[in-house]
């Protein structure tokens, strides 16, 4: 068996003492931001960056997945204990988790959400393995057009499912095409747009880019209102579900995991768009729907398996094809490339012990966050009082000083700060800032793509419809753009994403 | 319901204006054809297209019904006295070292919050410092000096 013998080199990989304790920490960063609000893994991932620099690949790989999937877990425990969801994901688990805690029963949801999300997080994890090879080795005969096709793919899968405006999306997503652009152009060396300064030679700096618009923006949001919160449930005992209990929910798990696995995939919020999905499905299919929103549990444990599983298998593109599902996942190519390796189906052939041993640390790290969030919650609770007025500055610290770190170059500090504020005034204005950064991740790798595809062609931009899976690809790009604007289709979504106010 | 006229027209002419700024940088490089594409075809493709939705997003807020969601306030104080900080920290970082411009930028952004006094924002930054020296200086081993140039024969 191939697979077992892959599993178990990524066992050896991934049960390194080192590599634990990394994965431990990742774990634990991550629940922390997930916990405190105002800070999310994209941005906490952004400033670790460069801070990775000094581990091994997969040390590094292994510590940034950690925080990725361990901000899931930790935006749960807000969101049941405050009401306050830590990550957009874990909005739905509010709804029926903070009622449920107003009714004494913290624990059995707290347990619920634990539980759910590390049997999603175990089935997520076999299915990457078991899906990512065979795809990968497919990738391989993907030229530069089918390539910038599936790049295009990407870019309009990801607002067909974010929320807000699709053509101030699509703006955003060619605002930060153009973005990217900035710096040497790669076959003349011609700089362009660098307005003389030396330091724009090499491009934008991403991770300024990406704690500008994530970080800055949300902080200048937050000063808008500034709120105390409070801490409701002081306590939390008997985290243990009863029998009835275990029995309500066992089947809302396996649903929440079947649908979050498969919309993981999908480019854009598959993680957000799947708990949505699965807290609606619950709902329909459950025979007391009048429950739901007064603390069912069945609420809880749909949506919370469905996040975890797609945040597992939203690393399936980005390890298999090298393209980004979403910010987070834009940031971990930024990773690979930083340590040296290509991102895109060569990984798994030429890297397998850095592969497998990021795919079961992701296994190990689902375990050690049972095990982090279950017996120490009340830790994570008094995390909860810390004051943001105490916080946000340590993230300017943290930000400049992180960024700075990276090449001594003072000129992405800056770039953090034209970023805060630019980031800041559209999503003012109603523009979400993921498809930006996506499409500043993307933009070399399309313009790459596109020219390369178009010598091969002699110039005739007929090639992408002639090659029958990038023919395929751009289709699918179309029909996702045409159900985005569908007013049945619109109508629905806006009624999916009023409910996270 | 609100539709969003202000907002569309607002952001619409940021996009117009990003779109005229690389457009005409973009126009300045080599074009090529589009079998060997130059420097600038790609991204005057782009700014094009930036510039239509712009336009689009413009018209769309003109022609909106006038009831609108409100801008919600805006935190004057605190996103000069953040971005001072940062730009504070690029500026002084190599002359001064890692220890004052620490400093400076945790105590400029502190005070962006009005629920801190300056007081508070002292032991802030103070506590800040301390962390970051410890964290990459000592823990990451990071090669930004504690004291820099500027300060030489002073401390």
């Amino acid at each position: 068996m191939e697979l077992l013998a892959n599993l178990a080199l990524g066992f050896e990989t991934a049960f390194t003492p080192v590599n634990l304790l990394y994965c431990f920490v990742g774990c634990l960063l991550g629940t922390l931001v997930g916990v405190l609000p105002g800070i999310g893994p994209t941005a906490t991932i952004a400033m670790l960056l460069p801070i990775t620099f000094s581990f091994a690949p997969v040390t590094a790989l292994i510590m940034l997945a950690g925080i990725y999937y361990g901000a899931q877990y930790g935006g749960s425990t807000t969101a049941i204990l405050i009401n306050l969801p830590g990550e957009t994901s874990s909005a739905v688990t509010a709804i029926d988790g903070y009622q449920m805690a107003r009714k004494g029963e913290a624990g059995a949801a707290l347990a619920t959400a634990a539980l759910g999300s590390f049997f999603a997080g175990t089935v997520a994890t076999f299915v990457l393995a078991l899906a990512a090879p065979p795809l990968a080795r497919a990738a391989l005969n993907f030229g530069a057009p089918e390539y910038f096709s599936l790049i295009v793919l990407g870019l309009i899968a990801s607002i067909a499912l974010a929320h807000g405006s699709i053509l101030k999306a699509l703006a955003m997503i060619v605002l930060g095409l153009l973005l990217g652009m900035v710096g040497q152009d790669i076959y003349t060396g011609t700089p362009r747009f660098t307005f003389g300064f030396f330091e724009l030679y090499s491009g934008l700096n991403f991770v300024a880019v990406a704690v500008g618009v994530f970080g800055v923006a949300e902080i200048l949001r937050n000063l808008e209102n500034e709120t105390t919160r409070e801490v409701m449930v002081r306590r939390v005992s008997n985290l243990w579900l009863t029998r009835e209990q275990l029995r309500r929910i066992a089947w809302p798990v396996l649903r929440g995991t079947g649908l979050g696995t498969v919309l993981g995939i999908l480019p854009g919020g598959g993680h957000v768009l799947s708990s949505f999905a699965a807290y609606s499905v619950e709902k329909r299919l459950s025979k007391r729907p009048q429950d739901f929103g007064k603390g069912a549990i069945e609420g809880v444990a749909g949506p919370e398996s469905a996040n975890n599983a797609a945040a597992q298998t939203s690393f399936i593109p980005m390890l298999t094809l090298g393209i980004p599902a979403h910010p987070v996942m834009a940031l971990m190519i930024g990773a690979f490339i930083i340590q040296g390796i290509t991102p895109g189906p060569n990984v798994i052939k030429d890297e397998p012990a850095l592969f497998w041993g990021i795919i079961v640390s992701m296994w190990v790290g689902n375990l050690m966050l049972v095990i982090l969030n279950l017996p120490l919650i009340g830790l994570w609770v008094k995390l909860l009082t810390v004051p943001y007025r105490v916080l946000f500055p340590a993230i300017v610290v943290f930000a400049s000083v992180g960024c700075y770190a990276i090449a001594s170059n003072h000129f992405d500090v800056y770039a953090i700060a034209v970023f805060g504020l630019v980031g800041y005034v559209l999503v003012k204005l109603g523009c979400e800032p993921a498809p930006l950064l996506l499409g500043f991740v993307l933009g070399p790798l399309l313009e790459e793509h596109l020219r390369r595809a178009m010598i091969l062609s002699r110039g005739d931009p007929m090639i992408f419809l002639e090659r029958p899976i990038s023919a395929t690809l751009l289709a699918l790009a179309v029909i996702a753009i045409v159900v985005a604007v569908l007013p049945s289709v619109r109508r629905k979504r806006d009624e999916v994403f009023v409910e996270e106010d | 319901m609100g539709r969003a006229g202000v907002k569309d027209i607002l952001s619409g002419l940021i996009f117009l204006g990003f779109a005229g700024a690389f457009g005409t940088a973009a126009a300045g490089y080599k074009l090529g054809t589009a079998f060997r594409m130059g420097p600038g075809y790609f991204p005057l493709v782009l700014a094009v297209a930036l510039g239509v939705l712009g336009a689009a997003i413009l018209v769309k807020g003109v022609t909106a019904a006038a009831s609108d969601t409100p801008l919600g306030p805006v935190p004057w104080r605190g996103a000069v006295l953040i971005l001072t900080a940062l730009v504070c920290f690029g500026a002084t970082v190599r002359g001064l070292g890692l220890v004052p411009a620490v400093f400076a930028a945790a105590f400029l952004s502190g005070l962006a919050s009005r629920s801190n006094s300056p007081l508070a924002a002292l032991a802030i930054a103070s506590a800040l410092t301390a962390l970051a020296v410890v964290i990459f200086h000592f823990g990451l081993g990071v090669s930004v000096p504690l004291f820099g140039s500027w300060l030489r024969g002073i401390v």
